[in-house]
């Protein structure tokens, strides 16, 4: 039936450049005959299949990601306010204002030291549990490295606040600063440390490190589980080794364990940073209006309240260079020859 | 010899892995309860009274206050913004998945002219902070009338999920055999065909991995709703309507009423999270390991 119906197509003459191109549009099933039994129509098939399937992300890539992106650049060189459709070109007026704007000045410092410091003390807990969740525990017979008892469990609890909302943890935390009914004071007063109480951890110069400490709480357990994964990876001969060669446990940290896991170190650096230079969220829901900003609360309030949009896409564009000159930095900064294993 | 000096080995290695091990389990134990005490501090207020939490926030609770939970169900609408979140997440996740993989097997499995640029275009989206696009993608979803609606929602968070999904996808794609693809064509299947019914199934470990990744991520997600989804009080989705009602709940004084609100949605998450927690944590350390 088959080749009884190749026969008869086969003699058919090939199909118009029109008749191909109307079935690049049409579903397979609807493709015409004389297209189906073309020379072309392997690669006619193929190519449809590949622009069916990229059309709707790209559009919507396109439409919504790429779009904006763009636009913001260009706003940013106008005194653009958000509500009207008119503006005026205005060069680098907007990044000359930024420069003389003191509380702007102010959100970029709190977002620099978010950059350096959340970084450095979350990996470096994250590193911390992870190595005693993998070498702190008990030596059972002939082995180098034993993890402790528990480890599944640890874990499981260090990483209850990565998968809640940001947005929870900032409404438990704002309550647990809260100055009269708050855990924090009456934890401090428990302990005996009344002098340590505050009228307000979030109104004043505390605020950046109150969000600094929630930063780092709430990231912890991701690192310690990230961490954990890449040193179960190492392979044991070189801790026995490392052991037989007479290293101590902290010989065998930095010598050993630091060095392989480098690479998920520094991937993790970047990450962490791009997070802390975020932070919207946690500013947005504890801190008070005009206790304390961060770059992006600050274009949050520029944009929406103040109604400087053209001056609020500037603020983004600043925000867009140092995430680039900070990763770009990690890139170069840290770049080992790959060790293979 | 040789005797002598392994015994004395195996002593010194027992000793101190053993201080080793109380000093690793005790720093353990404390980070345990830093994780967990506010989460327990805020249930265990969940189910005390309003007078008792102001005078005493560290007691423990004397009875059952379940006027707190009605509070918060129906005064503060705790489960119409939990409707909304899972009205809003069944269409972006979907989206996301879909049209992910869609561009993401085709980038990872077919050469044509452009691939790579259009492979680089989706990437280098990852470099960007969300923050440059917000006013801008305010006004574009302005002028197509999707503002404060759920469709705009879900659009902007399948838009901004593609990015980190086709590329893990297509790393993910790259890694599977090319040798099912081709004999599933020499059997007369179309592409689409071969896409659903052969590639689908064989990347299910890497769907289910990047599907939490945005499960959570969309499920979370703050910023962009805080922006485009501020029409009118009853579209909130979650994490608007807790934000919302921390405020509302400072008006009013009922601490209780939000300590039970946040319980109410911080728990289902805990719970799936424990069920699945090994899936959950190497779909979300995923998003690391760029």
């Amino acid at each position: 039936m088959e080749a009884h119906q190749r026969e008869r197509t086969g003699a058919s003459p090939p199909a118009s450049t029109t008749l191909l191109a109307v079935a690049f549009f049409l579903p397979p099933r609807f493709t015409p005959e004389r297209v189906r039994y073309d020379r072309r129509y392997r690669k006619l098939d193929q190519y449809r299949f590949i622009s069916w399937f990229l059309a709707a992300p790209l559009l919507i890539y396109a439409l919504f990601v790429i779009s904006p992106f763009v636009q913001a650049f260009f706003y940013s060189l106008t005194d653009w306010s958000g509500n009207s459709a008119t503006y005026n070109f205005t060069g680098f007026d907007n990044y000359e204002r930024l420069w003389n704007d003191d509380k702007f000045r102010e959100a970029l410092g709190n977002s620099v030291l978010l950059l350096v410091l959340a970084p450095l003390i979350t990996l470096a807990l994250g590193l911390f549990f992870a190595f005693m969740l993998n070498a702190g525990g008990r030596h059972r017979k002939n082995q180098a490295i034993s993890g402790v008892f528990g480890s599944s469990f640890y874990k499981i609890v260090y990483f209850f606040p990565q998968v809640l909302s940001i947005a929870i943890v900032a409404v438990i935390w704002a309550r647990i600063y809260s100055p009269r009914s708050g855990a924090l004071n009456e934890g401090l007063g428990v302990v005996g440390l009344d002098s340590w109480r505050q009228e307000d951890w979030l109104g004043g110069d505390l605020a950046i490190w109150c969000v600094l400490a929630v930063l780092c709480w709430s990231f912890v357990g991701f690192y310690v589980v990230l961490f954990s994964a890449a040193m179960s990876a190492i392979p044991r001969e070189i801790y026995e080794a490392s052991l037989l060669d007479g290293a101590g446990r902290a010989t065998t940290f930095f010598r050993i364990t630091f060095p392989l896991t480098w690479e998920t170190i520094r991937t993790g650096w970047i990450y962490m940073g791009i997070q802390a230079l975020d932070a919207f969220a946690l500013v947005n829901i504890m801190v008070p209006e005009h206790g304390m900003d961060v770059i992006p609360s600050y274009l949050y309030e520029k944009a929406i309240r103040d109604a400087q949009a053209g001056y609020a896409t500037a603020i983004g564009v600043v925000l867009f260079l140092v995430t680039l000159v900070f990763s770009v930095l990690m890139m170069r900064l840290g770049r080992r020859d790959r060790i293979e294993f | 010899m040789s005797d002598t000096s392994e015994q004395k080995q195996g002593a010194s290695g027992d000793r101190t892995g053993g201080v080793l091990n109380v000093f690793a389990h005790s720093f353990l134990v404390v980070w345990v309860f830093m994780a967990a005490a506010p989460l327990v501090w805020v249930v265990i207020s969940s189910i005390r009274p309003h007078s008792d939490l102001v005078s005493e926030p560290f007691g423990l609770p004397t009875g059952f206050e379940w006027d707190n939970f009605t509070n918060a169900w129906t005064n503060a609408d705790i489960g119409r913004y939990t409707l909304n979140s899972l009205i809003v997440l069944a269409g972006s996740l979907t989206g996301t998945m879909l049209l992910g993989s869609m561009a993401a097997y085709v980038l990872a499995r077919f050469s044509f002219r452009g691939n790579r640029v259009i492979h680089t275009l989706f990437v280098g989206g990852m470099m960007f902070p969300v923050f440059l696009a917000l006013v801008p993608l305010f006004f574009i979803l302005n002028n197509f009338g999707l503002l404060n609606t759920r469709q705009g929602l879900i659009v902007v968070y399948i838009a901004y999920s593609l990015p980190f999904t086709i590329f893990f996808l297509v790393a993910f794609f790259r890694t599977l055999p090319t040798g099912v693809q081709e004999a599933a064509t020499l059997d007369g299947a179309s592409h689409t065909r071969t896409f659903f019914q052969i590639m689908m199934p064989m990347a299910r470990p890497g769907l289910i991995s990047i599907g939490i990744f945005n499960f959570l991520g969309q499920w979370n997600q703050f910023v962009l709703p805080r922006v485009l989804n501020v029409g009118s009080p009853d579209d909130a989705v979650l994490p608007q309507g807790l934000a919302a009602l921390m405020v509302q709940q400072g008006y009013e004084g009922d601490w209780g009423a939000l300590y039970a609100g946040v319980t109410m949605a911080m728990l289902p998450v805990l719970v799936v999270y424990v069920t699945f927690q090994r899936q959950v944590q190497s779909g979300l350390t995923a998003g690391a390991v760029r």
